[in-house]
């Protein structure tokens, strides 16, 4: 390759408008609290101690700010993760074994660009290339469960101590699940034309050969592409986030589903399996269940299993793994969901 | 020229798909666009991140979803 190619720089034009970007949602960002404030109080008229009033300012002020945290988070991690790929993650992991592979790989899935529709190709792609199962597994589940947005997100609401939490236990988890897989030894359970699959060709790693104006360029489609998709989630999830800010009763989930309620966490697992959303649209209804009581162990799990655990993902994995194996998959990630639930419901 | 998108069927290979297509019309090339959708068939490209473009059997892009602008140099250039 071009030694133009191999040492990319940021040219004077993309460096420019990338500091007037920043400072612009800089700007936006500090001044959204006084312009809803005025906006819902004042243009609108509505009294701040009705539930109306309350609730309308909820959904304004949440749909402001998730949006532009997405656009930065986004816009960021994206121009991060043009460093990395499946093909050079596959050959960090080929031939590692238990433990240290497994904890790589956890890392691993939360950095490398990946999404659930081409969660088939790099599976067999893995396993050709000589990375053990549960290693493979390791990370297929740290990708969904470990969510960029969902960990910026969660920081900006609860502060960084959760986020941490949060980071921290889907990493153990899937180091653990992945393990757990692997010493069941259940190959078996895999479809065996993926052990036929050959990798051939020539092998084109899409992380190298980007300038920085193509790497900024990928931030920005993808930060248009991503709310594109998600905006139905996300307006569901703050109005969902908005009614219960306003109409459910202060503590109401305390009695039902507080610390003192042993089911609550296992309740809330299983309610997240087959609810499907982007970790973008969980979170605003997370943070208005939270705050009328809900206990952190048990939202968190709650959010974890809709994430991490899901019906459109299973079908995909289908393709690769018997249903036997699947259900074991499930019935793995879903014990360690339970148990984080749990963990953080006792010491929190 | 053959030019092939490789992937499951997923959104982003149908935007790949149209892209493709759009570019070809927009610059008037003639070229033969094929799915492929077996994986082992996109494996045999050494591709594992969909959606992928090969043109005339040399993979030129994986893993992402190019603008039309991109894309036009992808096509143009052979």
């Amino acid at each position: 390759m071009k030694a133009a190619a191999s040492a990319p720089r940021v040219g004077a034009f993309p460096a420019v408008r990338l500091g007037l970007a920043a400072a612009g949602w800089t700007g936006l960002y500090l001044a959204k609290g006084p312009v809803i404030d005025g906006f819902v109080y004042g243009v609108l008229a509505l009294d701040p101690s009705a539930r109306l009033g309350d609730a309308v300012h909820f959904f304004m002020l949440d749909s402001v700010k998730i949006v532009l945290l997405l656009v930065g988070i986004i816009f960021v991690v994206t121009v991060l993760r043009s460093f990395f790929s499946v093909e050079r993650t596959r050959a960090l992991l080929g031939g590692r074994r238990e433990g240290a592979g497994n904890a790589m790989a956890a890392a691993l899935g939360v950095v490398t660009p990946f999404c659930s529709c081409s969660a088939v190709p790099a599976f067999i792609g893995f396993v050709a290339a000589g990375v053990p199962l549960g290693v493979t597994l390791s990370f297929l589940i740290a990708s969904p469960m470990v969510n960029e947005i969902a960990l910026v997100m969660l920081f900006g609401m609860f502060g960084w101590g959760i986020a941490v939490l949060y980071l921290a236990s889907g990493l153990t988890l899937a180091v653990l699940a992945g393990m757990v897989l692997g010493r069941l030894h259940l190959e078996r359970w895999v479809e065996p034309f993926v052990f036929e699959t050959r990798l051939g060709g020539q092998v084109l790693d899409p992380s190298r050969h980007l300038t920085w104006t193509e790497r900024l360029q990928m931030g920005s489609e993808e930060v248009t592409s991503i709310l594109g998709k998600i905006w139905p989630y996300l307006l569901v999830g703050i109005g969902l986030g908005a009614a219960i800010h306003g109409w459910v009763p202060q503590s109401f989930f305390l009695r039902y589903a507080g610390p003192g309620q042993p089911l609550a966490v296992p309740v809330a697992v299983l309610l997240g399996i087959p609810l499907y959303s982007n970790a973008a649209g969980i979170l605003p209804l997370v943070e208005a269940l939270h705050a009328k009581g809900l206990a952190m162990g048990t939202t968190l799990a709650f959010m974890m299993a809709v994430v991490a655990l899901s019906l459109p993902e299973m079908i995909i994995l289908r393709r690769v793994l018997k249903p036997r194996l699947i259900a074991v998959y499930i019935a793995v990630v879903g014990t360690g969901i339970v148990a984080t639930g749990f963990l953080f419901n006792a010491v929190l | 020229m053959t030019i092939k998108v490789l992937g499951s069927g997923c959104p982003n290979c149908q935007r790949l798909e149209a892209n493709v297509r759009l570019v070809l019309e927009r610059k008037g090339i003639q070229a033969d666009v094929e799915k492929v959708t077996d994986y082992a068939a996109i494996l045999a490209y050494g591709v594992s991140s969909t959606p992928a473009l090969v043109v005339d059997e040399q993979v030129v892009l994986a893993g992402r979803v190019p603008s039309p602008r991109q894309l036009e140099g992808l096509l143009t250039r052979s």
